[in-house]
C-alpha cells in the first residue's frame, strides 16, 4: 500500500578518517554511539555504535520493536542522557564537552519535548504549564505571557488557557505539551510517542499539527513504533539491536 | 538559579496539601513557641533585675544592726545595738567614701485637707538623695542645716503625693502627720516605679529631716542618743566594693568595741549583689528552656526533612520534566529549598503567635515581667528559617540530583 525507496546505512559503515566530525550542514549528528547500561551483573548494549545525521527541517521518524535502541537515540539527541562512547553534536555544539548545567541550558535553548504522558503540572493551568520553559531561561525571552498564549493560539486552544489539565481532553493536554515545546521557539521538536496515548481521530489531528510545524522550519524528530504515525514524517529510520537497520525517505506522505 | 519559578512553585506544593504541611509546621510551631517564651521571660526578668540594680546602684552599701547574742541567743533580726549620727559622721568621713546618710523610719498616717493615707517615712540627712540616687522632680529638697535643726517639712513620693492630693499642687501645702506633726511639703520626688517583687511600691513615701522624724514621729531611742536604723553610703568610683566593704566593718567593730574573734553585732549589705546571685536563678531557667526550644527545633526540622523527602519522592515525574524543559540542577535545588524555609518561616510565624499568647498568658498568671522586643521576633524568625535551610538542604540535593532520564520514568 505504501512504497519505501531503501537506501543503504552508509555513515555506520564509512572508514574512518583522523577524529570524528559533524558533517557540514547537519543540525544532529552522531558518531559511533554507543549506549550500554548496566543492570546488576548484565550489561545491556542499547546502542552499538550508531553514525546518523539530521539535517535543518527534516521530519525524522524513528521506528522499531522495544528494545532495539530508539528510545536511548532519543534521550541522547535530547541531552538527557550521554552516551557510553562516540560523539554527537546538536546544533553545532559538542555534547560530551557540556557540563550538566550547560546541557540544561542546550534543552532550555534549543529542544522542544513532547511525551506520551503529557507530564504537564497538574497544579498549574494551560498558561502556567506553557510558560515553565521561558521561566527557566537565562535568556532575555521577552513577554513571557504574550509568548505562552501565542503558543496556545497556535496550537488552537486559546480559548481554554485557564484551564487545568484535568479539565482538558487527552487530546487537548497533549496540544498544551506542544505549545510547552515550542514557546522557546526551539529548532528540535523531540516527540517520544506522542500518540500514544491518544485516539485514532486525535492522533491524526496531533500529528496535522507536528508537520505543519514541520513545515515552519522546526526539525521534528519523532519516536513511534505505528507505521500509521512515522507515515507523517519524510525520514524513517528503523532500528534493530541498537542499530540503524534501514533509513530510507517516506515518499508517500499523506496529503494535508 | 532563577528564583520567581522556584518560590511559586514552592507556595504551590505548600498551599495544596495544607492538612500535611500544618501537621510537618507542628514541631517547628512549638519550637518557634518555646523560643519566644524563652527570651520573653529571659528579657523581662533582666530588664527587671538592670532597673533593681540600678535603683540599688551598683556602689552602693547598706549597713544594718545584726543579731544580739544574749546568753547564746540569737535575738530578733535587727535587735542588736543601733547606729547613731557619729557613726553616719565617722563612714562620710572616710576618704573612699563619696556620701552617707543615716536612716530612720517607720509607718505614718498623713492626713491632707480632704485625705488620709497611711505610707512610710523615712527620716534622713540632706544626702539621702544624693546617696540613694534619687533626685527631687518638683520643688527643691531639705538642707542639713534644715535636717540639724529639725524643721518641719517633707518631700513626698509621687504615690503618697497623688494619695493626699488627686488634684495635684501638694507643694506649698501642709499635712499633718500622724494626726499631730503639722509639716509642709518643699519637694516631690522623681517616681522609681514599682522596683520590688510583690508589687511594692518604692514611690509610696515621705521624706523628712533626720531628726524630725526622731523626735516627734517614731519617738525617740533611749539607749542611744541620736540614734539611725540604718547608714546607706556610696562608695567613691574607683574603689573595690569589697575592699570598701571590708574597711568600713574594721571602723564599725573598733566603733562599737567587737573583741577579736568576737561576731559582728551589724551587718554591710551590698544589695546590688543580692540581686545578681538571685539573677542567676532565672539564668539557669532559662537555660533550660533554651535546650527545649532547640530540641523541638531540630525535632521539627527532622520532620520537615522527612516530609521534604517524600515530597522529592511523590514528584519525581515532575522534576524530571523540569530538568527537560531546562531546569539546572540549582533551580531544582532552590526549589525544594525554598519550599523547606517557607514552611518553616510559616511555621514560625504561627510559633510567634503561639508563643505570644504563651507569653502572656504567663505574664498574667506569674505577674513576672515579660518583654517581647523586635530582637526575640527576629530570633525566633530567623532560627526557624535557619532550620528549614539545614533540614531542607539534603532532600533538595537530592532531587537537584536525580537523573533527568530515571527521573522522567519514574512511577
Amino acid at each position: 500500500m505504501t512504497t519505501l525507496e531503501v537506501t543503504t546505512p552508509k555513515k555506520a559503515e564509512a572508514p574512518i578518517i583522523s577524529a570524528p566530525s559533524p558533517s557540514p550542514g547537519s543540525i544532529i549528528s552522531c558518531r559511533d554511539l554507543t549506549k550500554v547500561y548496566v543492570m546488576g551483573d548484565q550489561e545491556v548494549h542499547a546502542l552499538r555504535g550508531v553514525s546518523l545525521d539530521i539535517a535543518p527541517g527534516e521530519f525524522v521518524a524513528i521506528m522499531g520493536p522495544s528494545g532495539s535502541g530508539k528510545s536511548s537515540l532519543m534521550n541522547l539527541i535530547g541531552a538527557l542522557d550521554r552516551p557510553t562512547a562516540g560523539k554527537m553534536w546538536i546544533n553545532g555544539h559538542e555534547l560530551s564537552d557540556m557540563s550538566r548545567d550547560g546541557l540544561a541550558d542546550l534543552r532550555n535553548e534549543t529542544l522542544g519535548f513532547v511525551f506520551q504522558q503529557f507530564n504537564l503540572l497538574a497544579r498549574q493551568d494551560a498558561l502556567g504549564n506553557v510558560k515553565l520553559p521561558l521561566r527557566y531561561a537565562r535568556r532575555d525571552v521577552g513577554d513571557i505571557e504574550e509568548r505562552a498564549k501565542e503558543c496556545l493560539k497556535l496550537v488552537g486552544l486559546e480559548s481554554r488557557m485557564d484551564h487545568r489539565p484535568m479539565q482538558l481532553s487527552g487530546g487537548q493536554q497533549q496540544r498544551v505539551a506542544i505549545a510547552r515545546a515550542l514557546v522557546n521557539k526551539p529548532r528540535i521538536l523531540l516527540a517520544d510517542e506522542p500518540t500514544g496515548a491518544l485516539d485514532t481521530k486525535t492522533t491524526n489531528e496531533i500529528m496535522r499539527l507536528l508537520t505543519e510545524l514541520n513545515d515552519q522550519g522546526i526539525t521534528v524528530i519523532l519516536v513511534t513504533h505505528e507505521p500509521e504515525v512515522a507515515h507523517y514524517a519524510k525520514r524513517q529510520i528503523h532500528f534493530r539491536d541498537g542499530q540503524i537497520e534501514t533509513d530510507m525517505i517516506n515518499k508517500d506522505r499523506p496529503a494535508l | 538559579m532563577q528564583f520567581g519559578v522556584a518560590s511559586s512553585s514552592a507556595i504551590e506544593s505548600l498551599v495544596s496539601n495544607p492538612m500535611r504541611s500544618l501537621l510537618t509546621m507542628l514541631g517547628i510551631i512549638i519550637g518557634v513557641a518555646a523560643v519566644m517564651v524563652m527570651m520573653s521571660i529571659g528579657e523581662g526578668a533582666r530588664a527587671q533585675i538592670d532597673a533593681q540594680i540600678s535603683s540599688v546602684g551598683t556602689n552602693r552599701l547598706t549597713m544594718m544592726p545584726g543579731n544580739m547574742q544574749r546568753g547564746g541567743r540569737q535575738q530578733g533580726f535587727g535587735s542588736g545595738r543601733q547606729f547613731n549620727e557619729g557613726d553616719v559622721e565617722a563612714i562620710a568621713a572616710q576618704s573612699y567614701v563619696r556620701t552617707a546618710t543615716g536612716v530612720l523610719g517607720g509607718s505614718v498616717t498623713a492626713v491632707s485637707e480632704n485625705a488620709n493615707w497611711t505610707t512610710q517615712i523615712r527620716g534622713a540627712n540632706a544626702t539621702f538623695f544624693e546617696t540613694e540616687n534619687w533626685p527631687v522632680a518638683d520643688g527643691r529638697a531639705f538642707t542639713e542645716q534644715e535636717v540639724q535643726s529639725g524643721r518641719a517639712m517633707v518631700v513626698l513620693g509621687q504615690s503618697a503625693a497623688k494619695n493626699l492630693f488627686p488634684s495635684g499642687n501638694a507643694i506649698g501645702q501642709t499635712i499633718r502627720l500622724n494626726n499631730s506633726v503639722p509639716v509642709e511639703i518643699i519637694g516631690l520626688l522623681s517616681s522609681k516605679g514599682s522596683t520590688g517583687g510583690g508589687g511594692q511600691d518604692a514611690d509610696d513615701v515621705v521624706i523628712a529631716p533626720l531628726s524630725l522624724v526622731r523626735n516627734r514621729v517614731v519617738g525617740g531611742n533611749r539607749v542611744v542618743a541620736k540614734n539611725v536604723q540604718t547608714i546607706e553610703f556610696l562608695v567613691k568610683d574607683g574603689n573595690d566594693m569589697a575592699e570598701a566593704q571590708t574597711q568600713v566593718e574594721d571602723l564599725m567593730r573598733q566603733r562599737r568595741n567587737v573583741r577579736a574573734g568576737d561576731s559582728d553585732n551589724f551587718r554591710v549589705i551590698n544589695f546590688a549583689d543580692m540581686i545578681k546571685q538571685r539573677a542567676a536563678a532565672t539564668e539557669t531557667m532559662s537555660v533550660l528552656l533554651a535546650f527545649t526550644a532547640a530540641v523541638s527545633l531540630i525535632v521539627g526540622g527532622v520532620g520537615v526533612m522527612n516530609i521534604m523527602l517524600v515530597s522529592v519522592t511523590e514528584r519525581t515525574r515532575e522534576i524530571g520534566l523540569r530538568m527537560a524543559i531546562g531546569a539546572r540542577g540549582g533551580d531544582i535545588l532552590l526549589q525544594f529549598l525554598v519550599e523547606a524555609v517557607a514552611l518553616c518561616t510559616l511555621g514560625g510565624i504561627i510559633g510567634m503567635a503561639v508563643g505570644w499568647a504563651g507569653v502572656f498568658a504567663y505574664a498574667q498568671i506569674s505577674k513576672a515581667p515579660m518583654l517581647v522586643s523586635p530582637v526575640i521576633i527576629g530570633t525566633a524568625l530567623g532560627a526557624a528559617a535557619s532550620v528549614g535551610v539545614i533540614f531542607g538542604f539534603f532532600p533538595a540535593r537530592r532531587a537537584a540530583q536525580l537523573d533527568p532520564i530515571q527521573a522522567l520514568r519514574y512511577d
